[in-house]
């Protein structure tokens, strides 16, 4: 879907992790994020998703990880050893899995400070606002402490407190996660929403992974510290191990009886 | 009667003045736990440094003690910047005990230095304010006290609006709760603890000032930063607002139990009251008034 003829915003190059000098977690990771798309990773625990985001980011470094191997582009400058604080300064913001607030902060605090890096005050009070169009559920929520809302809404307040940092990038790390159904295509939809009209290019990484393809235009599978399937969203709806493993389908449209899983082992293929 | 209620009256009176001031320095002591984690005992001794330097200019070189006081301030601060960047940053990522250790030592390093510069001999400020006692509804206050008082709300109002209202204060706080979600946020930790320091070498300075003022300099100012461990227990030691209310409890409990108990048992409980509610605290509440019990959602 033209995803190979113009150049990308982020491309991670053949990159290598090591987290405390000894554990290989990515083992030549590469992908690459167009401007203004929705790019998704999936995977099962362990793959290296979160990884992958973190060193992206920058964030690795505060847990003693490292890029060993490899490069990381944005805009065709080198990151992969930049700091995480200036990396969201060049306009990657990573939303962390688990809702991250700061619970002893307000709704409305938590917004100010993910607009830490930009100084001009007049642009925080409009994008607050922009942020409140967008999450009118956080509108009530204004004063309260953010540890005693919802989860629901918590997801929405990271999400908001990224956009706040006006991003050119923006990773969301499992935002659905332990959320009822309707919470999370509400959140998508948003998600959406500011892709489109914001146009913040989107990695996503997600184990929904019907509900990731349903908003992303590309997507990535991840095993053991490596890319094995990479394609347009469309192909990849297509493709039977994907039907199989992550949207738990065997023919198209037939649910799999729980029975059938030991099939999994077919997975091992991709692991060489 | 009467006579009973306003010895009590007066004792509260000048309780809450000395718990204002305590309050600053417990202020200046959350400031550094709470960002980086780090009980720092040296936090008597940034105050007794402010004291010095503040008497040094108004004493040696006759500035007016406005300007004094503010150049000390500044000094403070610098020296704050300075005592991180050079001893707590090279211990990052080293294990809590052992940069605790580094401020003990720091402690013990500035007292000396103290002593070998200005004496043990204690100083007095040249009085700044009018010695005249004020009386108001029977009780006696002085002018000086007053002024503590006042001064020292003013300072914690202060830090009140900047951590509510500043970028810099919010990032801080946003540091204290969590330092990877900080470094999401583009805030740079490492500028953070450098500002914590800072910020609690001047509150502790301005303490220093007060009680200068009041009592005089010497030695036992150094005290001081071991008097802000009952404060900061009994109101939580993760939190700002506990910190300033224990200060004022203890300040009061510590003059009442003084007033009442000394001709008792002969001197020396106004010392050692706040200690014993320490270990009290402790037993029943761990966590102090307002410490994080962490926020649990029903």
């Amino acid at each position: 879907m033209g995803s190979n003829n113009m150049s990308p915003i982020l491309s991670v190059n053949n990159i290598e992790v090591i987290y405390k000098d000894v554990i290989l977690v990515l083992k030549g990771m590469s992908l690459a994020v167009n401007e203004g798309k929705i790019v998704t990773i999936l995977g099962n625990n362990g793959a290296g998703k979160t990884t992958t985001l973190k060193a992206i980011s920058g964030i690795l470094k505060t847990e003693d990880g490292e890029v060993t191997d490899g490069t990381i582009e944005f805009y065709g400058e080198r990151i992969d050893k930049k700091y995480a604080e200036a990396i969201v300064r060049m306009g990657i913001f990573q939303v962390m899995e688990g809702r991250r607030v700061v619970e002893d902060m307000t709704v409305e605090e938590n917004l100010l400070a993910g607009a830490h890096i930009q100084t001009n005050r007049k642009n925080r009070k409009r994008d607050i606002e922009m942020i409140y169009d967008y999450f009118p559920a956080l509108v009530p929520r204004k004063k309260i402490m953010a540890g005693y809302i919802s989860g629901g809404e918590q997801q929405m307040l990271v999400v908001g407190r990224a956009m706040m940092s006006r991003p050119k990038l923006l990773l969301l790390d499992e935002p659905s996660m332990g959320l009822s159904p309707l919470l999370v295509s509400e959140i998508f939809k948003i998600i959406t929403k500011i892709n489109k009209e914001k146009k913040t290019s989107i990695l996503l990484v997600e184990q929904n992974a019907r509900l990731a393809l349903s908003i992303a235009s590309h997507g990535y599978v991840m095993e053991n510290g490596r890319v094995v399937l990479d394609d347009t969203v469309e192909k990849l709806l297509e493709n039977e191990d994907v039907k199989e493993f992550y949207l738990g389908l065997s023919e198209v449209g037939v649910k799999k009886s729980y029975r059938d899983v030991k099939h999994y082992k077919r997975r091992k293929r991709w692991l060489t | 009667m009467t006579d009973n209620i306003t010895f009590l009256l007066q004792l509260i009176v000048t309780g809450l003045v000395l718990g204002s001031v305590y309050a600053l320095v417990a202020l200046g002591f959350v400031l550094i736990y709470k960002s980086t984690s780090v009980l720092n005992f040296a936090q008597g001794e940034l105050l007794m440094f402010g004291a010095y330097i503040c008497f040094v200019q108004t004493v040696q070189f006759h500035i007016p003690f406005i300007w004094s006081f503010l150049v000390t301030l500044i000094f403070s601060f610098i020296l704050g910047l300075l005592m991180e960047r050079a001893l707590l940053r090279p211990m990052l990522g080293e294990s809590i005990i052992s940069v605790i250790m580094v401020t003990i030592a720091l402690s013990t390093l500035m007292r000396s230095l103290i002593q070998i510069v200005w004496g043990t001999q204690t100083k007095v400020f040249p009085p700044v304010f009018s010695q005249e006692p004020i009386y108001f509804l029977g009780l006696f206050v002085a002018e000086v006290h007053l002024y503590s008082l006042a001064f020292a709300m003013i300072c914690v109002a202060l830090f009140g609006l900047f951590f509510k209202f500043s970028s810099a204060g919010l990032a801080m706080r946003v540091t204290a709760f969590n330092q990877q979600v900080a470094q999401t946020m583009g805030i740079n930790i490492k500028r953070i603890f450098a500002l914590a320091w800072a910020i609690s070498a001047v509150v502790s300075s301005i303490g220093g000032i007060i009680l200068g003022n009041i009592n005089g300099i010497n030695n036992a100012l150094a005290i001081m930063g071991l008097k802000v461990f009952p404060c900061v227990i009994l109101g939580g030691l993760d939190s700002i607002f506990g910190a300033i209310v224990g200060s004022i409890i203890i300040g009061i409990l510590e003059n009442i139990a003084g007033g009442y108990l000394d001709p008792i048992l002969g001197g020396g409980v106004k010392e050692v009251a706040p200690f014993v509610l320490l270990v009290i605290i402790l037993m029943i509440r761990p966590y102090g008034l307002f410490g994080k019990k962490l926020v649990e959602r029903l």
